[in-house]
């Protein structure tokens, strides 16, 4: 490897075989290129994913009523489910170890809601102090509903960063503006803003205080949940379909809903949905790897296909070579040591190159569930290294075959 | 210098054995011109093989300068090539890629010649052969005569004990082959040794000695008085 004279005699081949150097390290290149591109996508892939599923806590498990599809307990099919503040705390109480934040939700709907002369066309939901924490909503200004305007029924409200800059641009601050909710004045304390604008365009008020101004008695309309975080992403998966279960089977109970009614109560839970898509992304990836290695083993076909070529060409010389006294090894080693060199130069290339698009435009890629498409340096640098042993395995066998033709033999080849 | 002793040699063809050489028994001087005629299929271009290490005899002793050349593997036949033997070719065999200067600096390189000392060195000879301009020149820019003179320059650089030439003025028209053939003789003049593979006539008579080959065996071997290739020019 460090014989300096044998450097000097392959550069002299390369450099006077041009176009055949250049095709063998084209097929190398080509092949590192496309699969270091396709592994970064698969890799933006999961960060957008990812990166979806951040938009929320994804812990979060949700229930909404809907309509009974059976007859159960002499009770007709088509009775609409309406959950109440009871079954809300019987809920919390009997899983009050499983849950780390929740939240009642209660749609207030037929409203009309004004800031001065203007009407608002937003929607209104009375929530828990705990639903920031379940939206991962980040608070711009002022502060998010307590306790406090929980238990006093307040008149406030936080409003979406959205309708701070649609209608409250002739102020400095909403806090403190108040907005007329159906004839009831309301005071903002807080703007929240959310990663999705579609968020941010609603206004929260206490849920006492929607179910007591707008006739809501004890109904509810859905209930938010999020679980404790634990490490293990299928553990969290078994926590969330468990207390999915046993959520469900109490409401059912609770409204006498046969058992396997599954539209009567519905339960919604972000980590089921994530390891759905996280199981598609592995599934990609997988593609993705399989297309790269079979890129990779055509590479390696044809850099085998083109030393074979070489040697065939260079048989004579070769047997020029070894009349002149050039040992069996030297002649393997000429060619191993050409071919290396050439996969070894190309490879990096190719990685360099598509390394480089991918740092330059990854990070612009503005496509949905692609977020920064990049490739893990050693995993690339790994697939070289594959690249350039395949190489020169496939070298070595036409270098040997080359080394043991008879030298008469070789001379005569034509 | 070279010395055999009842060289056989046969070749197995399917479930024939072709019987090529039966019997060889021949020794050569320092400093002789030896031509060895013969037809085709006398058994000329197998001797010169196995004189050139190239191909093994089956049994018989050879000694080159008092070594004798038996149990040869690749790799010891090649070190021996190197030392003690310089090839000529009909067909020149040079490097199509190599200039001429790199072309004969190529045993050398083998033998882990520096490169300096390499070039130098082959320079020189490519000097005595005339061909010094054209040094850098590939062989596909030289033509017949001076592409084998490139490779008499790179037959002798490595000073071998013996060169062997095989139909060296077989593609060469007979102007070049005389002036080829001078060059030849005066190597040989410098008092070294030269065995030729011929079936012209008149290039062996240029020679100092004629071993004449007939289905493997020698049926005659005479000193003949050499004709001075210059003389015909």
């Amino acid at each position: 490897m460090f014989d300096l004279e044998r450097w000097q005699e392959i550069f002299d081949t390369i450099r006077k075989n041009k176009l055949r150097t250049f095709l063998t390290g084209l097929s190398v290149a080509s092949g590192i290129f496309i699969l270091v591109i396709l592994l970064g996508f698969g890799q933006g892939m999961q960060n957008g994913i990812s990166y979806e599923f951040e938009e929320d806590a994804t812990t979060e498990v949700e229930v909404w009523p809907g309509v009974t599809t059976k007859g159960y307990m002499g009770l007709n099919p088509g009775r609409r489910i309406q959950l109440r503040n009871e079954n809300y705390q019987t809920a919390n109480s009997l899983y009050s170890k499983e849950i780390e934040y929740k939240s009642p939700l209660v749609f207030v709907n037929n409203v009309s809601v004004n800031y001065g002369k203007e009407a608002l066309v937003y929607s209104v939901r009375g929530v828990s102090q705990d639903y920031q924490f379940i939206e991962n909503a980040r608070l711009h200004e002022g502060r998010f509903l307590n306790l406090k305007d929980m238990t006093s029924t307040g008149k406030v409200a936080v409003i979406g960063k959205k309708i701070k800059d649609d209608v409250f641009l002739d102020v400095e601050t909403p806090i403190g503006e108040f907005i007329n909710i159906s004839g009831v004045l309301f005071k903002i304390i807080g703007v929240f803003d959310e990663r999705e604008e579609r968020e941010e365009e609603r206004i929260y008020i206490p849920v006492t205080t929607a179910q007591k101004v707008f006739n809501g008695a004890d109904r509810i309309s859905n209930i938010s949940y999020t679980l404790p975080k634990v490490d293990n992403f299928d553990q969290a998966v078994a926590q969330a379909v468990s207390f999915k279960e046993n959520l469900r089977s109490y409401l059912q109970q609770a409204h006498t809903v046969a058992p396997d009614d599954t539209s009567a109560i519905q339960v919604w839970s972000a980590l089921e949905e994530a390891k759905r898509y996280f199981s598609l992304i592995g599934n990609i990836k997988f593609f993705f790897w399989f297309v790269g290695i079979c890129t990779i083993i055509a590479g390696v076909v044809g850099v085998s296909n083109i030393m074979l070529i070489v040697v065939k060409e260079r048989t004579r010389e070769i047997g020029i070579r070894k009349a002149l006294g050039a040992k069996p090894w030297s002649i393997i080693l000429m060619i191993l040591h050409e071919a290396i060199f050439v996969t070894a130069i190309s490879g990096f290339a190719g990685l360099i190159f598509s390394m480089a698009i991918l740092e330059i435009v990854g990070p612009h890629v503005q496509v949905d569930y692609v977020v920064n498409p990049s490739v893990n340096f050693n995993v690339a640098l790994a697939t070289v290294f594959v690249l350039i042993l395949a190489g020169t395995v496939a070298g070595f066998f036409p270098a040997w075959r080359a080394a043991n033709i008879h030298t008469i033999d070789a001379l005569r080849d034509e | 210098m070279i010395e055999i002793k009842d060289l056989h040699k046969s070749y197995k063809m399917g479930s024939n054995s072709l019987h090529v050489l039966k019997g060889i028994n021949f020794n050569v001087e320092d400093g002789e011109l030896v031509a060895i005629m013969g037809s085709s299929g006398s058994g000329k271009s197998t001797l010169l093989n196995i004189l050139g290490m190239l191909d093994e005899a089956d049994s018989g002793t050879y000694v080159l300068d008092g070594i004798p050349i038996k149990n040869l593997n690749e790799t010891k036949a090649a070190n021996y090539r190197n030392k003690f033997l310089g090839f000529i070719f009909q067909s020149f065999n040079l490097i199509n890629y190599k200039t001429a200067l790199e072309n004969v600096a190529l045993p050398l390189y083998y033998q882990k010649m520096p490169r300096k000392q390499r070039q130098e060195k082959a320079m020189k000879y490519l000097e005595q052969v005339g061909l010094k301009e054209w040094s850098h020149h590939l062989p596909s820019e030289l033509s017949g005569g001076q592409k084998q003179r490139v490779a008499i320059a790179r037959a002798m650089v490595a000073e071998p004990k013996v060169l062997l030439a095989d139909e060296l003025t077989g593609a060469l028209d007979s102007k070049t082959s005389y002036e080829v053939m001078e060059l030849i003789q005066n190597i040989n003049d410098q008092g070294n040794t030269i065995l030729v593979v011929t079936h012209e006539p008149d290039i062996a008579q240029m020679c100092k000695r004629i071993v004449h080959l007939k289905d493997g065996v020698i049926v005659k071997d005479e000193k003949v008085k050499q004709v001075r290739a210059k003389v015909n020019v």
